[in-house]
């Protein structure tokens, strides 16, 4: 039982953590070919390479694969796909694009964010923004899996997997990149980071989120922010976590001003510790905080970052 | 040139998902539905092209129930101009998966003509997020996901996507499928004049077997579960005691 596994590869390097996570997914299923594409993609498939799990990789270059659209990519994995039982994929952004179209293509339902593995068929998988797990069993011959990075560890490194070129499939040229527009950050990434600092709707302004990223520089922490801050323009949307937004699942967690939306709960409470900072002491957001203090942030925010 | 938008009807926004005992899913009997908050972005989207003169033409379809009925009025009431409603199940918990949708949607596309789809980029129920890239597949067509800027310039539309990094901008040859992400628009809301005259605007009631198409399940829901509780945590009295709590647990 073979897996095709699509690495993700921004600008010609590999995403290591979404990657390793995704392989820890697989890894369960079969046997692990990495599929590493883009203008570049050869460094990408020698990191890969040394991820625990993955049996070999594959190194596709071409201009048209760039910049991850959508149909290029769909059609390379797609002239790969005969090999396969299983084609998945760290459920990023870029792999929600590609996966729906590949699956499609091969007349199969697509198993998106999947959350565990149950076995070759069967999935686990959040719904209704994560109120609920559904546990799902396909009845395709083959499967097209994202997983959800945040519920498994990286696969370490220390592999040597075989790595092979191949050609790109023909390019449908119905889209092209124009610009990408990449939050320029000092700090970590927010889905990979061990620490994440989020502010609300609580915070009030823009000018004062600069307490919340005071707070996460101390720490050496991402940050993050309620779709609540993001609507009313707080905070930048690629900070937004919650279901709509990123899923984070961090060592330590901090949610400064946050009520706790359900929607905001689906995105971080996997973290491993939890801290809610509120004046609400009836705020939602207490109820999965292991450690919870009732205080105005505008006081508490400066004092922990003293103290800390 | 027209478009075409589905939409879904969905438990509410509001409502608090209750897992039923058994297992077998989440209750839906006697819960307020509404349209999928991101169908109804695509329909704002997709009636702003026309206010601006670049559409002559809004179709909306549902996929569903036969209250999905209820959905559509109120896609008509915002501004659609006709809707399609295609009764795929009989029963609220029957959830017609994204692939099904898709071919019920190509085959409506096809007769249609529509030189854009505008969809939600996922729905709040299955959180699936494919049904706009399956269509795009199966018609062949360009596919722009995630978007939060549409412009529509001559026989291409310039699209901004939310992505993980931040934004990407693409050009995609028109037919297209679009699917809108959160911070596109403001749906408005129907005023009492437009939902009268929404009851008049004309509702085409089809099947499934009328497209040709298969719509059982391919994925066997076996089971749905309540997500594990987080065990409860404590309150601390100052930051003192939050940063001591901190160290002991080794998190800083």
């Amino acid at each position: 039982m073979a897996v095709l596994l699509l690495a993700e590869v921004t600008d010609g390097e590999l995403a290591f953590d979404a990657t390793a996570k995704a392989v820890t997914a697989a890894k369960q299923l079969g046997d692990v070919t990495a599929l590493c594409c883009g203008a570049s993609a050869a460094a990408a498939g020698e990191a890969c390479a040394k991820i625990d799990g993955v049996a070999k990789v594959l190194v596709a270059e071409d201009p048209a694969l760039g910049h991850r659209l959508a149909e290029p990519t769909a059609a390379l994995i797609v002239s790969l796909a005969g090999d396969y039982e299983h084609i998945v994929a760290p459920a990023t952004t870029d792999a929600k694009n590609v996966l729906p179209r590949v699956a499609a293509l091969l007349d199969v339902m697509v198993i998106s964010d999947a959350s565990g593995v149950v076995d070759g068929d069967t999935f686990e998988r959040p719904v209704y923004a994560g109120n609920a797990i559904q546990t799902v069993r396909s009845k395709d011959a083959k499967k097209v899996v994202s997983f959800r990075t945040s519920t498994f560890d990286a696969a370490g490194t220390g592999g040597s997997a075989a790595v092979e070129t191949i050609s790109a499939a023909e390019n449908p040229a119905l889209s092209e990149w124009i610009e990408d527009k990449v939050a320029e950050s000092d700090r970590p990434e927010l889905t990979s980071a061990g620490v994440v600092v989020s502010g609300g709707r609580g915070v009030g302004s823009e000018e004062d989120f600069a307490l919340i990223e005071k707070l996460a520089d101390k720490l050496g922490a991402a940050v993050g922010a309620s779709r609540a801050a993001v609507d009313s323009g707080y905070a930048p949307n690629d900070w937004q976590v919650g279901q709509t937004g990123k899923v984070v699942a961090p060592g330590l967690y901090v949610a400064v001003g946050i009520s706790g939306a359900i929607q905001h709960l689906a995105g971080m409470k996997d973290s491993k510790i939890i801290v809610a900072i509120n004046k609400d002491e009836e705020a939602p957001i207490f109820q999965v905080a292991d450690f919870g203090l009732v205080a105005d942030l505008f006081t508490a925010v400066p004092e922990l970052v003293e103290k800390l | 040139m027209k478009v075409l938008v589905p939409v879904k009807r969905v438990i509410d926004y509001n409502v608090k998902v209750r897992v039923k005992a058994d297992g077998s899913g989440v209750d839906l009997a006697n819960v307020k539905m509404s349209m999928n908050p991101f169908d109804e972005i695509s329909v704002e989207q997709a009636i702003r092209l026309k206010e601006a003169g670049q559409v002559d033409e809004v179709v909306v379809v549902s996929i569903g129930v036969k209250q999905s009925q209820e959905t559509l009025r109120t896609a008509l009431a915002m501004g659609a101009d006709r809707a399609i409603l295609v009764v795929a199940a009989d029963d609220v918990h029957n959830d017609i998966e994204p692939l099904a949708v898709a071919k019920i949607l190509k085959a409506i596309v096809d007769e249609e003509q529509p030189g854009l789809v505008l969809c939600g980029k996922q729905a709040i129920d299955n959180d699936m997020n494919a049904t706009g890239q399956m269509l795009a597949a199966l018609m062949g067509w360009s596919q722009a996901t995630f978007a939060s800027d549409l412009e529509i310039v001559g026989d291409k539309a310039k699209v901004t996507r939310e992505v993980d990094g931040g934004l990407q901008t693409i050009e995609v040859s028109l037919p297209t499928v679009v699917t809108v992400d959160l911070r596109l628009n403001e749906p408005r809301y129907a005023s009492l004049p437009n939902i009268m005259k929404a009851k008049k605007k004309p509702l085409d009631e089809k099947t499934p077997a009328d497209y040709g198409v298969d719509v059982a399940n391919r994925l066997e829901i076996v089971k749905t579960a309540e997500p594990e509780a987080r065990k409860a945590g404590i309150m601390v009295e100052s930051v003192d005691e939050l940063v001591s709590k901190l160290k002991e647990a080794g998190a800083v």
